[in-house]
């Protein structure tokens, strides 16, 4: 279970401190499917960096499994069972697909492992396992991977920030397919994303909506999809694209 | 393995990947003295008659044979000059893996300077391994400045791996290649200076026939106040085309020079170099860190990656 208290964050901006999460307090249950919406500069990828520890709280807590790990490096984190998808994949020149599902794995993945996970996020294993992380990949692909490297890791919390940004249309039905069966396998473990997409959005045991810093709704898709379709956000792929 | 001491067969190890005598053709030099040979029908290893190299002739059609010639210098203050020319036959098919390891616990400065001519027979190809690498705690400077020459005929290849990892505390690397039409040199350089290292790379490509293609990549990374200089010339003299890559990680104190550069004679030369330093990206080490590595392991994976 997350629990997050009381959490503020600023960023300096023209010497003067600009507050970015104000006093924010949210549960996350094991079991659940949360999914954190929001229009653009509201908060949430803020929000899912400093569950990570990539950014570090001005105050407040965050609470795994009741430890609280608000001190915690990124390293320490992820080693206690936090895990999370970068909205922009990280490229390195001269590491493979398989090197980098070794290292989220923590042990010497065998390649009909790694495979695996290589299916799992629709891409054909072979082609990709000794593929170099590099410009050579697309978007897409790279957003493929780098889910790949989070159910190789198999924590008790997933994080992921945008999954869908920068993926064509094709890539996302697909990746629809992926969180509807990480869904149906969530058993004690539980996911957050942060998404602006409706789909997404639909298959959510829970959506968190959050507004400058805050939370202003959050309840089962029933009860706020109803209230946020026609808003800026979330927005369907038709409607984006119009 | 003949005649070595343990620190010799540990350099052996790190320069060829051998654990024990390898199959084929071979001929150890240790400490300036011939430590071992064998030859084989296809492969011909003979003395220089003035004494100061080998000459390596591999016969037309050879296929699937391998020549190791590993030097190594485990005593200080020795320096030396070696000659090594290898005549590859027409059609032949042969790795070729040398490389030199010094250990030198002494205050005195060991030197190695290989110089190595290739001659290419017509349809010929060869794979090259060469790998350097130094060691012990002496305050003597261990040196290598290695020549490389390769001559290849028309629709021969090569392909060459350099390797310096560690240790070495100077290095002035040449190599020079000439390509006939429809010949084809790939090179994959490999380059790490840590301490006070320098390095210095320099390459001169001349695509001569119509057909000749040259790719040049280095990949290196400048640790602490180490410095390294990367100097690649491809020159264009018929419709042909080449491509030269210095892709370089800085670190600390670190200083890189890149100067790739192009020349092209022929209106249908077709050259493209490209040139980049950097440090590591933050994102690259927290990536890695949402996965459960240190920072600092984390940059030994980025880095592993980058000189594979």
């Amino acid at each position: 279970m997350l629990e997050i208290k009381d959490l503020s964050f600023a960023v300096s901006e023209e010497a003067k401190e600009k507050e970015i999460i104000h006093h924010l307090d949210l549960t996350i249950e094991n079991g659940k499917f949360v999914v954190i919406t929001g229009p653009n500069g509201s908060g949430k990828s803020t929000l899912a960096r400093l569950i990570m520890g990539i950014e570090k709280p001005l105050s407040g807590q965050i609470l795994l499994d009741g430890e609280d790990i608000t001190a915690l490096s990124v390293t320490e984190r992820a080693k206690r069972g936090v895990s999370f998808a970068f909205q922009q994949p990280v490229r390195f020149k001269g590491i493979r697909v398989h090197d980098l599902l070794r290292l989220a794995s923590g042990k010497n993945l065998s390649v009909s492992t790694a495979c695996a996970y290589l299916s799992e996020v629709g891409l054909c294993a072979r082609d990709y396992i000794d593929r170099e992380i590099n410009s050579s990949l697309s978007g897409g692909e790279l957003k493929r991977i780098e889910i790949a490297t989070l159910l190789a890791r198999h924590t008790k919390l997933s994080v992921f920030d945008e999954p869908e940004a920068g993926i064509d249309l094709w890539s996302f039905q697909n990746l629809i397919r992926i969180f509807e069966k990480m869904r149906s396998e969530i058993q004690d473990s539980s996911i957050v994303i942060i998404s602006h997409q409706e789909r997404i959005l639909q298959i959510a045991d829970e959506i968190v909506v959050l507004a400058d810093g805050r939370i202003t709704k959050q309840g089962s898709p029933d009860e706020i999809l109803p209230e946020l379709i026609g808003q800026t956000a979330p927005v369907s792929i038709c409607q984006r694209l119009q | 393995m003949v005649q070595l001491d343990a620190i010799q067969k540990r350099l052996i190890e790190e320069i060829a990947d051998l654990h024990s005598v390898p199959s084929g053709a071979y001929n150890f030099r240790a400490n300036g003295q011939l430590a071992g040979r064998n030859t084989t029908a296809n492969i011909d290893i003979t003395s220089k008659e003035n004494g100061s190299g080998i000459d390596i002739r591999i016969k037309p059609g050879t296929k699937n044979e391998s020549v190791h010639i590993p030097v190594v210098l485990s005593a200080s203050g020795l320096k030396e000059t070696v000659y090594n020319d290898f005549y590859i036959g027409e059609d032949a098919d042969v790795v070729i893996v040398a490389g030199c390891g010094i250990d030198n616990c002494g205050s005195q400065d060991s030197e190695h300077d290989g110089v190595h001519r290739f001659f290419v027979g017509k349809n010929a190809k060869v794979r090259y391994v060469e790998k350097h690498y130094g060691s012990g705690d002496g305050k003597g400077q261990r040196i290598l400045n290695p020549v490389t020459e390769a001559y290849l005929e028309e629709g021969s290849s090569m392909e060459m791996e350099m390797e310096q990892i560690k240790g070495v505390d100077s290095t002035e690397r040449t190599t020079r290649c000439e390509l006939k039409a429809g010949a084809k040199l790939v090179v994959k350089e490999r380059l790490m200076t840590h301490g006070t290292q320098n390095a210095v790379s320099g390459y001169q490509v001349d695509l001569n026939g119509e057909g000749a293609t040259a790719d040049v990549v280095s990949r290196s990374v400048a640790r602490d106040s180490s410095s390294q200089t990367f100097n690649a010339r491809i020159t264009g003299n018929a419709p042909c085309s080449g491509h030269t890559e210095c892709d370089s990680i800085i670190m600390d104190e670190g200083r890189i020079l890149a100067i790739p550069s192009l020349e092209a004679n022929n209106v249908d030369a077709m050259l493209v170099h490209e040139a980049a330093i950097g440090k590591i990206a933050g994102d690259q080490l927290t990536k890695l860190m949402t996965l459960g590595l240190t920072e600092q392991e984390a940059e030994e994976q980025i880095i592993n990656g980058f000189l594979r």
